[in-house]
């Protein structure tokens, strides 16, 4: 593809100091992937394998203790790691968009529907008065809001988890993003809900070109919303490939397992058993980080850490078994 | 919305009066209060005369529906010492101890918000650690000691303010800081906490993501929600700064209502003591009313449901 990337990742690590620096959470530990517009990319893993520290990293709006330690995030072109918070605002909220993941929480209790969906095109793009009105009630059209004009004088907690949700979407889309970050956008709402919002967020997809990065727990939804899926495990990816080949010839260990106990499209249930727990992110295990848990652990794994492979069918999977494979062959 | 403040009265009509009963049975377990005002030389007849006069020789379940009876239709009896109705006396007393109480208010939110946001925001900081240093003085030096500090310093070294009375400004400000220094630290200990929870939740992340100014997100989003609880301790402070200021009324021979409830409580006289503790609860009772209603204003949550 000649397409320009939207967002270009580059080993980026960032981690956690807490105890006044005694301890370092490798949240995120050399990941790197690229996103094109129109394009979806899944982002799936285990609880606390760092996630959401990816996504707050892009816009770089992490907790006090966590810190960008290296790579890169380039987004149109430019680098966002270098930016200053005052560059960034310009940037969050008008050509980066983050949905976050409880629509219940994410509304302030205290104001308008209006204000809050107003709030990025009265401070990036200084609309005021009638035109400002206007592209509110454009936006919860957008997100299929029955009589804005109305809705839009409500306060949230007058509203449905499901309407709520599509205003965060709304907020999302009102700086007229090029890329979209979802975090878990649909955990907390009902399973027919969840299919009306995800639909409703490929059709603005297809409308706007917009690229997305969708987080989730689900890989039946990544299934149907995705084209690349990310493996996320202990702060790595450790295998991302095309939504297809993902699911047909999965080439990591990890992945396997998470296939194996894949919850049924729309369930509510926690995720994964896979045997074994996530590792302590401040003291990962030497070598491969999941060999502890690995089905398919050779001696080697418990000493040297894994490359990435890539085996041609345009996946990227960092386990040495594909070192055998590749040789061998 | 209305269902709720009708529940609201009753429960403050009930807490009237546990209230005046506990207070009527407090007083008269301090003692005779007609032992203590006669001299050594008064003949037994003559005390007994003022008892029955006072209406002491009755029993307690008497004297206390005699009270309520007239507590009820407004008047709360007549001071022992003072030979006056109590609430002719309290209500001479309540401009001078408003003026106090108010005062001590400003000083108290003036000092006690804006340290507390500057200390959420700045969390663990070295502005956080002296807001933490501040609150902890506030709550660790009693009141008192701070008042004649300011005596020394300003009345006895300076000379810039009078030791004590009442008059002009300049008598006020040394009672409003002893006063308003406790309260100025719990306001911000309760601002600082409710703001790090504010700043800690979704929507304060949200605002963020929007890109919106650090001020908007902290002046408007986070600050708005986080004023509710603010609200109620600043209402009922005040009104234990009007009705209790016993100690800094006595150092500064201010003539408030905490003033009148020492010597009431000194003298044991009965009326004086129940009635400055059933006016106090009744502004209680109507300052949270108050801020019930403030809060609707505030909290659409509140405003539109029935
Ligand atoms: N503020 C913080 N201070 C210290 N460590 C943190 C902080 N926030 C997250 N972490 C750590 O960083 C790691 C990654 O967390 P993150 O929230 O990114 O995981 P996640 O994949 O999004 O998990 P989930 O699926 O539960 O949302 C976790 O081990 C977590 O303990
Ligand atoms: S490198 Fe070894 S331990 Fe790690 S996933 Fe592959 S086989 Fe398992
Ligand atoms: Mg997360």
């Amino acid at each position: 593809m000649a397409r320009d990337a939207v967002l270009r990742v580059a080993d980026l690590q960032t981690h956690f100091f807490t105890f006044g620096g005694a301890r370092v959470v490798r949240a995120v530990d050399g990941v790197s992937f690229t996103l094109h517009a129109g394009e979806t990319l899944g982002l799936v893993g285990e609880s606390g394998s760092g996630k959401t520290t990816t996504c707050l990293s892009i816009v770089g709006l992490l907790p006090r203790a966590g810190r960008i330690v290296g790579g890169s995030v380039l987004f149109e072109g430019a680098d966002l790691t270098r930016k200053s918070q005052r560059e960034l605002r310009r940037i969050r909220g008008r050509r980066i968009a983050v949905i976050l993941q409880d629509p219940m929480a994410s509304l302030n209790p205290l104001f308008t529907i209006f204000r809050q969906v107003a709030e990025p095109a009265f401070f990036h793009q200084h609309l005021r008065g009638r035109s400002l009105r206007e592209r509110v009630q454009s936006l919860l059209r957008a997100v299929r809001i029955p009589s804005p004009e109305w809705r839009m004088r409500e306060y949230p907690h007058q509203m449905s988890g499901g309407m709520r949700q599509r205003i965060v979407g709304a907020i999302a889309l009102a700086g007229g993003p090029r890329l979209v970050i979802a975090d878990e956008p649909t955990t907390n709402l009902d399973v027919t809900i969840q299919a009306q919002y995800l639909d409703l967020l490929k059709d603005i997809q297809r409308e706007t070109g917009v690229a997305l990065i969708f987080v989730t727990h689900n890989l039946g939804i990544v299934a149907k919303m995705c084209d690349r899926v990310a493996v996320m495990y202990a702060g790595k990816l450790v295998e991302q490939a095309p939504v297809r080949e993902l699911f047909d010839a999965p080439k990591h260990p990890y992945t396997r397992a998470l296939l194996g106990s894949m919850p049924k499209l729309g369930s509510k249930e926690p995720l994964y058993s896979i045997r074994g727990h996530p590792p302590n992110l401040a003291s990962l295990p030497s070598g491969c980080s999941f060999h502890p848990r690995c089905p398919d652990v050779m001696p080697r794994c418990m000493t040297e850490e894994p490359r990435d492979f890539r085996p041609g069918d345009g996946s990227v999977a960092r386990c040495w078994l594909l070192d055998d494979v590749l040789t061998r062959s | 919305m209305s269902q709720f403040i009708i529940r609201r009265i009753l429960y403050s009509v009930v807490t009237l009066f546990i209230l005046s009963a506990t207070i009527f049975l407090i007083v008269r377990l301090t003692g005779d209060p007609v032992a203590l005002m006669a001299e050594a030389s008064a003949r037994p007849e003559d005390l007994e005369r003022i008892r029955h006069q006072w209406g002491l020789d009755r029993s307690w379940p008497v004297q206390y529906a005699t009270f309520m009876q007239n507590a009820l239709t407004g008047e709360l009896g007549k001071s022992f010492n003072y030979r006056l109705p109590v609430s002719e006396l309290y209500f001479q007393r309540l401009p001078n101890s408003l003026t106090l109480g108010l005062a001590a208010t400003l000083i108290s939110l003036l000092i006690g918000i804006p340290a507390g946001i500057i200390s959420a925001v700045k969390v663990n900081t070295a502005w956080d650690n002296v807001a933490k240093g501040v609150a902890l003085l506030g709550l660790s030096i009693p009141g008192f000691w701070l008042g004649l500090v300011l005596i020394l310093v300003f009345s006895v070294w300076l000379r810039w303010l009078p030791t004590s009375g009442s008059g002009d400004w300049r008598h006020v400000v040394m009672p409003a800081l002893a006063l308003g220094w406790y309260f100025a630290a719990s306001m911000l200990r309760l601002t600082r906490s409710s703001m790090l929870e504010v700043l800690g939740s979704e929507y304060i992340k949200l605002a963020r993501l929007k890109g919106l100014p650090d001020f908007v997100v902290i002046a408007m989003h986070a600050f708005k929600n986080a004023l509710i609880p603010v609200f109620t301790l600043a209402g009922v402070n005040m009104v234990v700064m009007v009705n209790a200021a016993v100690i800094i009324e006595v150092i500064f021979a201010w003539p408030g209502i905490g003033r009148l409830l020492y010597e009431g409580i000194f003298q044991r006289d009965f009326p004086l003591v129940q009635g400055v503790v059933i006016m106090a609860g009744f502004m209680i009772i109507g300052i949270n009313l108050f801020v019930d209603v403030l809060y609707a204003f505030i909290d659409p949550r509140i405003r539109l449901s029935r």
